[in-house]
């Protein structure tokens, strides 16, 4: 600071005089404090003029604003990141089902961080070993928010995520009797490796309490399969008929049809049938059935 | 075989049923061999059934051993079916490309009797349904 020379001055000589490296921050967090409707306005226009959070409207966005602003400041004078992470955690529970994305918060934060800085250059710019300073006790505090609020948002995306899958597991295969001896399990959406197991674990298990002698897989609503998941498949079905009960797949996609060719699964032990409909026509001829329509109908 | 019963062997009017109560070892899964076809001939037997329902683990020694019998009982005129393999037995085999060839399965024993008494006896009925 000493070679600093006259021209430098003017502003601020008396914070020169008193600025020991424990004070910085203080001093920081109240020119914060002091500025903070301008600073945050100017923060809220930043990010109106970049278009992130357009899912929210301009009040929630001042609100918001304000409370992030405040929380941050805080961090910045505490220097503990408990509080901001649990209201980084709060505020994704709130945002998330609006669509906000990831890097809609990771850019707010880091405009704040910027709003911010600026006006930190602007107060220090005659001074610029002492900014370097402010800068020095600044940044790290600022990143470590920008990081806090980051990884908040996305732990947050991620226990919804799990949440999701755990709910969809729970619904997504059931096995279900339609006549003595005959089973159908239709499945619904993606097959990855954790619902083919369990599939198998189900139909597997299915056979045995309901005594099944037929069964249908419908994958109609299956929109991909990836290698491992189909070889899967015809283990299951090969386990199916260990167990004395065959398997017909019905509801294959084009799309399905073409991956399984493409990447060679051996299919000719399967048994597949266009449509469901004609999968229990099937399985009722293998049982014996016979299904006649009864009167009153006019075409018999 | 000595000691309690590995496996039992019922008749059961034209029909053998055995039962293997415990895993066996490659020498115990001979002498069960033996023992039942050795049996089928004595009493003229046209169907067997071999419920495995019991084991909760089936080497390959074992699934093939079981396919020789099927294949030998055959030729000495009886149809073989094999039945109550359990579903994690039924996985672990085919996961490690093991299965009972072309010889038959069903889910239980009434099943596998059922399979056996069915009209038309001795084709296998997933022959019989392709046919169909």
């Amino acid at each position: 600071m000493t070679e600093h020379t006259d021209e430098m001055q003017p502003a601020g000589s008396a914070e020169l005089t008193s600025t020991a490296e424990d004070q910085l921050l203080p001093q920081l967090v109240a020119h914060l404090r002091e500025h903070r409707t301008k600073l945050r306005q100017e923060w809220a226009g930043r990010i109106q003029d970049s278009g992130l959070l357009h899912a929210m409207t301009p009040q929630e966005m001042a609100a918001e604003t304000t409370s992030v602003y405040d929380n941050y400041v805080e961090v910045l004078e505490t220097g503990s990141v408990e509080a901001l992470q649990r209201y980084a955690r709060d505020l994704s529970e709130r945002i998330i089902p609006r669509g906000v994305e990831t890097h809609e918060v990771v850019g707010i934060v880091l405009l704040l961080r910027d709003v911010l800085a600026r006006s930190l250059f602007e107060k220090y710019q005659r001074d610029f070993g002492l900014l370097n300073r402010v800068l020095d006790a600044y940044e790290p505090a600022a990143n470590r928010i920008a990081n806090t609020v980051a990884v908040s948002f996305v732990d947050e995306r991620e226990r919804v995520i799990r949440q999701q899958q755990d709910s969809i597991r729970e619904l997504s295969t059931p096995v279900l009797p339609v006549r003595e001896r005959l089973l159908i399990l239709p499945m619904i959406g993606v097959l990855d490796s954790e619902r083919a197991r369990q599939l198998t674990e189900q139909l597997l298990t299915g056979i045995r309490t309901h005594r099944a002698k037929v069964v249908v897989i419908d994958i109609t609503g299956v929109p991909a399969v990836d290698e491992a998941v189909a070889n899967h498949l015809v283990r299951t079905v090969d386990a199916s008929r260990l167990m004395g009960a065959s398997v017909i797949i019905t509801g294959l996609s084009p799309d399905i049809a073409q991956t399984l060719v493409t990447i060679g699964v051996d299919l000719s032990k399967m048994d597949t049938i266009g449509d469901l409909q004609g999968g229990l026509e099937e399985a009722e001829r293998l049982l014996g059935y016979s299904v006649t329509r009864g009167d009153g109908t006019g075409t018999m | 075989m000595t000691g309690p019963k590995l496996v039992s062997i019922l008749r059961q009017g034209s029909w053998l049923i055995a039962s293997i109560h415990t895993a066996l070892d490659d020498t115990q899964m001979l002498m069960f061999q033996h023992d039942l076809i050795d049996q089928i001939g004595r009493y003229r037997s046209r169907g067997v059934v071999i419920d495995v329902a019991a084991l909760d683990v089936l080497d390959s020694f074992g699934a093939r051993t079981l396919r020789t019998i099927a294949e030998m009982a055959r030729l000495r005129g009886a149809e073989t079916v094999i039945v109550g393999i359990q579903p994690d037995v039924a996985f672990a085999m085919v996961s490690l490309g093991m299965d009972t060839g072309t010889v038959p399965t069903a889910l239980d024993l009434e099943e596998g009797l059922e399979y056996l008494g069915r009209p038309g006896g001795a084709r296998s009925a997933r022959h019989g349904r392709a046919a169909g």
